[in-house]
């Protein structure tokens, strides 16, 4: 089975080579059944890799244990769930992922755009085919997922217990999707550079690609700092480690892309800018994929060093160079169609809030390879750390959220002063309002930054109100239709531009949970006895007995021992009973030394379970982590006297020891959070990620006045013809 | 204003702030930042981020204190560390760690919190294919 998939490899990168060989010539030799016959190429790469998908997702569901990847990554006693799961946790499978949502996605573009951009899509076409055409290199010379063991283990690896979380299924692939999604753009604009088609089409054509692989990288930066949120020692939900930059990185100059795009659309300005912000995008989201696997920055993300840094750096390299040089020989090509009227313009403020993105990227950049730069300016490898980004980010952030305020207010090409501040005078009020409330009845005002963050999501809101107010009143006027039904016909059929207002509440909701619980969290930790009490801010915490579970792991993440609290939280006449826990697996990393057949479930991996009590006004976190070194020596030395014992032997010593746990229990570590607000950042997301689909889903107007001009199309040839 | 002179008003002003932000970037970045090193290379009193791998066996509790001694990630010279804090959880022997902390009389005296434990290596192991 593993030779079929290597084939489908193979013959994969040949269909990579041909793709591009065969639109090359025909855009070039205006022989469009070569653009054609490239272009059903790039299908065929999607069926093969859809295959070998199938195919080593299937030895993973098996077990079969022949299959490096598997033995690497699964075990028997993995759960299916994180068996399927557990393709993209190894470096191989990642590529393949990667390749294969790059085709899928390429041959989506290039069949909707099948009979329009004739100049630009066969260049589109070589593009895509290189890039997917490097991936499958990648896994052809250097990490073959479809590589097999000479020797079959009976046993594999399992996946790695800090992996085993409902996010593994959906925030990878999510991420990846975004990744690979811009380069789809980049594609369409590489080809318009080459191809001197330099108008809007381009974007017009993958458009709505951008906005998916916005929505999509920016849910999967969502979801990963769900996980981090809910697991101990990941700092919450952004702890600022390099790869968690590496993954906003891109999205920040996506957003850039995806708001100054509108520019070219509607004025014809802004063209050298937009190509530059989509390459740029694009090599960031390599970056990102290779900063995950690379260890060349010290981060808990960093699975230890790749084999294939290098060519990852000579491809960005590549990237970049082509990009640069491109740009610069068509800049005569480039030139606006208009100039910037004034700078009370719609124009004007998105390239405000470009730069302020762009700012924002810069400065997470400079801080995340800061450990690079200073060693080569001053030779000493120097590192900052998250109050350092805190500290320049919130202000950028501030000015971001004020922006996406204002924007929507600001008409193109000019608005009057006047005109500005009547749509301003609604929104102020409201803003001025919540900010005597905010001061008179909260303690709010102890953290100013944070103060500012609420009134401006307040303005933010109170704008969004106000177009949906206006627009649906004016729809009521003109069609008599009911408010609430104009309201949703109103969106409808206006799904940008509404759609962009929703995303623009959402990220003012997400950024209201940010401030709010960066500046007034509470956290503590405490070393308890079962019995013991201890009080945390107004909460009364009394861990009131152990629990020590075998193969009954409440997360479902098949964890063999469980060893947990139970503990009462008091707050006033409020009582609430938390289960948090700690999953022991036993160890498979014989590089720490020998490893006993009874000391290996006490000294292995370990995870907690953290137990979190989610609300719209706090979220209540405890994790505990109880105390299991005095049972190692004891584990030790029945080891020695169990080594050759058979499996239930061993298995009843494993429960003995940790009856002898359960009955004398030492005190166990907590780790107790109160963290108001954090709800809304997951709802201002959810919010955002709403918005973004209205924005994206075709309208029925649209698809009706894409049928029609394709059927006048044919009636035209037809006619002609005739 | 005629335009060429407004563009030339526009150009300065939006140059004159990318250089404020970029010297804002690079004094802040170098005054707050701290140096990275490894444990056989650090100095009495100075603050250090120092990576390393923890030394098998030499994990111990001390009350809300951790005690353990983490070595060069290819070498054999290690430091003892005080730590308190939040530990993650794949933090334990042969692990590699990074903490941040200075040395004072010869023991590595950890900041709260600012244990950072890697992701095993396990899963980049080389194929015997």
């Amino acid at each position: 089975m593993a030779g079929v998939g290597s084939a489908c490899l193979y013959v994969a990168l040949l269909g990579a080579v041909y793709a591009a060989g065969a639109s090359l010539y025909g855009v070039r030799a205006g022989r469009s059944e070569f653009v054609v016959s490239g272009r059903r190429a790039i299908y065929c790469m999607a069926a093969l890799l859809t295959f070998a998908m199938g195919l080593l997702e299937a030895a993973f569901l098996r077990s079969d244990f022949s299959f490096a990847v598997v033995a690497e990554g699964s075990s028997t006693d993995t759960p299916t769930f994180y068996k399927a799961a557990a393709m993209w946790a190894t470096q191989d499978g990642s590529l393949l992922l990667w390749a294969f949502l790059l085709t899928v996605f390429a041959s989506t573009v290039l069949y909707v755009t099948r009979r329009s951009l004739r100049e630009i899509a066969p260049y589109a076409t070589v593009v895509l085919a290189v890039i997917a055409g490097f991936f499958l290199l990648l896994m052809v010379g250097w990490e073959n997922p479809f590589s097999t063991l000479s020797q079959v283990p009976a046993q594999g690896n399992g996946l790695n217990p800090l992996l085993r979380h409902p996010a593994m299924m959906i925030h990878p692939p999510m991420l990846y999707t975004g990744y690979v999604g811009f380069s789809i753009p980049f594609a369409f604009a590489i080809g318009a550079l080459i191809a001197r088609r330099t108008g809007a089409d381009w974007i017009r054509a993958t458009r709505r690609f951008s906005l998916v692989a916005w929505t999509f990288l920016g849910a999967g930066i969502m979801l990963g700092a769900l996980w981090s949120y809910t697991e101990l020692g990941w700092g919450g939900y952004w702890a600022w480690d390099p790869v968690e930059n590496a993954s906003l990185m891109p999205w920040l100059v996506g957003t850039a892309f995806i708001h100054s795009i509108m520019v070219q659309e509607k004025r014809g300005m802004l063209k050298v800018w937009n190509v530059s912000l989509i390459c740029g995008t694009f090599a960031l989201a390599l970056l990102g994929t290779f900063l995950v696997r690379s260890g060349v920055l010290d981060s808990i993300h960093a699975f230890g060093a790749s084999t294939i840094g290098v060519q990852f750096l000579v491809f960005i390299a590549l990237v970049l160079v082509v990009s640069v040089v491109l740009i610069l020989s068509r800049l005569p090509d480039l030139k606006s169609e208009a100039r910037l009227d004034s700078l009370l313009s719609r124009e004007a403020f998105f390239l405000l809030n470009n730069l302020v993105l762009l700012g924002l990227a810069l400065v997470i950049f400079w801080g995340t390879f800061f450990p690079l730069i200073s060693e080569a300016l001053s030779g000493e490898k120097q590192s900052v750390g998250p109050p350092w980004f805190d500290r320049l980010a919130t202000p950028l952030a501030l000015v971001l959220v004020l922006l996406s305020g204002i924007g929507p207010l600001v008409a193109w090409r000019r608005i009057t002063p006047r005109n500005l501040k009547r749509a301003l005078l609604a929104p102020l009020v409201f803003t001025g309002i919540v900010l005597l409330v905010l001061v008179a009845f909260s303690n709010a005002g102890q953290s100013l930054p944070s103060l500012a963050m609420f009134c401006f999501v307040a303005f933010v809101l109170a704008v969004v109100a106000q177009e949906f107010w206006r627009g649906a009143r004016a729809r009521r006027v003109m069609t008599g239709e009911a408010l609430p039904r104009a309201l949703v016909r109103l969106a409808g059929r206006n799904r940008r531009r509404y759609g962009g207002y929703l995303v623009h509440a959402g990220i003012a909701v997400l950024f209201l949970g940010v401030a709010a619980s960066s500046a007034f969290i509470q956290q503590k930790d405490v070393r308890l006895k079962p019995g013991q009490t201890a009080r945390v801010g107004d909460y009364k915490l009394t861990y009131q007995r152990v629990t020590a579970d075998l193969g009954a792991d409440r997360a479902g993440t098949g964890a063999p021992i469980s060893i947990g609290g139970v503990v009462k939280l008091r707050k006033g006449n409020e009582v609430r009973t938390l289960r948090p826990a700690r999953n022991f697996y036993p160890a498979r990393d014989a590089s720490a030394g020998p490893i006993g057949p009874i000391s290996q479930f006490f000294e292995g991996d370990a995870n907690s379970e953290v137990d979190l009590r989610w609300g719209l006004r706090r979220d209540l976190w405890l994790a505990i982590r109880p105390d299991v070194s005095s049972l190692v020596p004891v584990a030790r030395k029945l080891d020695m006297r169990l080594a050759g014992a058979d499996t239930t032997t061993q298995a009843r010593a494993v429960a003995a020891l940790t009856e002898i746990y359960r009955r004398d229990p030492p005190p166990a570590a907590f780790r107790f959070i109160v963290s108001p607000f954090v709800a809304w950042i997951w709802i201002g997301g959810a919010i955002a990620v709403l918005g973004a689909l209205v924005a994206v889903w075709p309208s029925p107007e649209a698809r009706l006045r894409r049928v029609t001009s394709i059927y006048a199309a044919r009636l035209g040839r037809e006619l002609s013809r005739a | 204003m005629d335009p060429a002179r407004k563009k030339k008003v526009r150009l300065v002003v939006a140059l004159g702030v990318a250089v404020a932000l970029a010297s804002a970037l690079i004094y802040t970045s170098f005054s707050a930042s701290t140096e990275a090193s490894k444990p056989s290379q650090l100095k009495e009193g100075r603050s250090y981020e120092v990576t390393g791998k923890v030394v098998d066996g030499s994990v111990r509790h001390s009350g809300d204190a951790l005690l353990f001694r983490i070595r060069d990630r290819d070498g054999t010279a290690s430091v003892p560390v005080r730590y308190t804090g939040e530990v993650p959880d794949p933090f334990r022997d042969g692990r590699e760690v990074i903490v941040k902390g200075e040395l004072r009389d010869g023991t590595f005296e950890g900041q709260r919190d600012s244990l950072v434990t890697k992701c095993p290596s396990k899963f980049t192991k080389k194929k015997n294919s």
